[in-house]
């Protein structure tokens, strides 16, 4: 995918292990820190918001890979897999804690969550499109579903909205971050709509080819 | 916020904030000694005596550590741990309360001449905040009934209004571009709860005067209702016949009610209000405890309301 054109930066990236590698830093740190007790006074919700906030961020990065090759030169397709995978994990730890310690898998309280409370529904509802996402990551989905995995993974673009808007959500009041998130995802996905049209007629076949 | 003459105090005996603020920045501004040593700038926690309630809990005690560092008090900032980070900004001495309204002695009340005339208590009070944690906080004050003492609210006084000081050049949350919140911060109380014992203004905690972070000089703490209920930094209390619009009813009317008590029955849009998490209990692995009606003040308060639906009256 990555296009021999630029094989010579391509050289000097890292390579993708390392993506992976780095990327779990964050997780691992905030599970250790909280197995030691030195998360602050609310260590289960640090962790918790911890993780769904490097997911989101792990979405975030996933979705300017394309707006930074084609206006910026920068080509990072080859770590965009990883990047979509690791917002995925860390969803999934997320939801983990969720599950696990905050609800003590109390199912009928978790299900009511579900139902009652927006910023769930909608953080469930996220998390619940990335799975097809997650599952069709890798080689052999991508000649399968030949130009249906082009389809199928624009779920990301719904995904990440859902996400910064849960994050919205559950904060009071108008605190930056969640605004400054939901801004970015926004930009993001205008760039989709905006960039083609800005194109010179003969760029623009060679653009959607590229997705 | 203008500073008016009061009735019962001689005007020599205060002194209007502005002007003592005013006189600090010259004075600092001039390079002369310390301005804080002269006017008792109230920076460092001081100890602070209290006698024993009988309405404290003998549940352990959240660590002071927890209870001085994990706070919502947005005037600081919307993290929990802004306050902490951005409080020592304001100056807390000296301070004065404009008691205004439907009262008799109207008057802007020196704090230290209102501490002068009430023995301080030990409450240790369980606190529930409304985005499910919870607390015990060894909090020590007076009754908020000692300010009705004082002011001699008229018949038609209904309710209880409360604000927090405006100072955007010491509250940096009050400059953020973005709308936080209406300030003044504002609160309230219906009279009967204003006046129930449990309420109390509270000047210290765990055996010191209050950190900036917990609302110093002065707040309130109300135990059956949710934490935000417990205004911080109070500079006027008002008597007043209307019932106050809360700053969090106008932020979000659907979501926080004037009373605000304590319900697991009632939930709230955003958080489970049935089971809460305990601060400083368990790290990571914490269980959630049922949270209890009137966070298990019911015995004392739950008579307050008798006949009303609190779902309604939420
Ligand atoms: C793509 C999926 C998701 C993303 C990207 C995501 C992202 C986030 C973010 C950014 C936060 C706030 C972090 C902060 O405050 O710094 C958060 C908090 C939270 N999320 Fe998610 N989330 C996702 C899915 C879910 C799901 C499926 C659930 C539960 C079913 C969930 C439950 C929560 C809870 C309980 C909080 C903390 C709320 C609080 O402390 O009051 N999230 N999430």
């Amino acid at each position: 995918m990555a296009g021999a054109r630029h094989e010579g930066l391509t050289r000097v990236l890292p390579p993708v292990w390392l993506v992976y590698l780095i990327g779990f830093v964050p997780a691992v740190a905030y599970f250790t820190l909280g197995i030691m007790d030195r998360l602050g006074a609310d260590p289960q919700n640090v962790l918790e918001r911890a993780l769904g906030l490097w997911a989101l961020r792990f979405l975030v990065a996933g979705l300017a890979v394309t707006p930074l090759r084609r206006s910026f030169g920068l080509n990072l397709v080859r770590y965009r897999r990883a990047i979509g995978l690791l917002a995925f994990w860390y969803a999934c730890l997320h939801l983990t804690v969720y599950l696990v310690l905050d609800q003590g898998l109390d199912g009928a309280a978790i299900w009511a969550d579900i139902l009652k409370r927006p910023y769930i529904t909608v953080g469930m509802a996220a998390f619940t499109l990335l799975v097809p996402l997650a599952a069709t990551s890798n080689a052999f989905s991508i000649r399968r579903l030949g130009a249906g995995w082009n389809r199928l993974h624009k779920l990301v673009y719904p995904a990440a909205l859902l996400a910064a808007l849960h994050f919205l959500m559950l904060v009071k009041a108008w605190p930056p971050e969640p605004l400054i998130y939901l801004a970015l995802v926004a930009a993001l996905l205008a760039y989709r709509i905006v960039e083609p049209r800005l194109r010179k007629p003969g760029a623009r076949g060679r653009a959607a080819q590229a997705r | 916020m203008l500073i008016g003459r009061t009735q019962d105090i001689a005007p020599s005996e205060i002194t209007p904030k502005q002007a003592w603020l005013d006189r600090r920045r010259f004075l600092g501004a001039a390079g002369g000694l310390g301005a804080g040593l002269i006017l008792g700038h109230g920076a460092g926690a001081a100890p602070l005596s209290a006698a024993p309630s009988a309405f404290s809990t003998d549940e352990p005690k959240t660590p002071k550590e927890d209870v001085t560092s994990y706070n919502n008090f947005y005037e600081f900032g919307t993290g929990k741990s802004d306050p902490k980070a951005n409080a020592g900004a304001l100056t807390t001495s000296p301070w004065s309360i404009k008691v205004d309204g439907l009262v008799n002695k109207p008057g802007e009340y020196a704090l230290e001449d209102i501490l002068k005339g009430v023995s301080l208590e030990e409450r240790v009070y369980r606190m529930r905040c409304v985005e499910g944690w919870s607390m015990v906080i060894p909090w020590i004050g007076f009754p908020l009934s000692e300010i009705a003492k004082r002011a001699e609210p008229q018949g038609s006084a209904k309710y209880v209004r409360f604000e927090t000081l405006v100072r955007p050049a010491e509250m940096s949350g009050q400059r953020s571009i973005l709308p936080i919140l209406d300030w003044p911060y504002v609160e309230g109380l219906r009279m009967d709860e204003a006046m129930h014992p449990l309420t109390i203004l509270a000047t210290g905690l765990y055996g010191e005067t209050l950190p900036n972070q917990n609302g110093a000089p002065v707040r309130l703490v109300v135990p059956w209702k949710y934490g935000f209920k417990g205004i911080k930094s109070i500079v006027r209390i008002s008597f007043v016949e209307a019932q106050p619009r809360t700053s969090w009813m106008i932020s979000s009317p659907r979501e926080y009610g004037f009373f605000a008590n304590v319900n697991p029955a009632v939930d709230h849009p955003r958080w489970s209000q049935k089971t809460e998490r305990r601060i400083g209990e368990g790290g990571i692995f914490v269980k959630r405890r049922e949270t209890l009606p009137f966070n298990g003040y019911a015995d004392q308060v739950a008579s307050l309301y008798s006949g009303m639906d609190l779902k309604t009256f939420f």
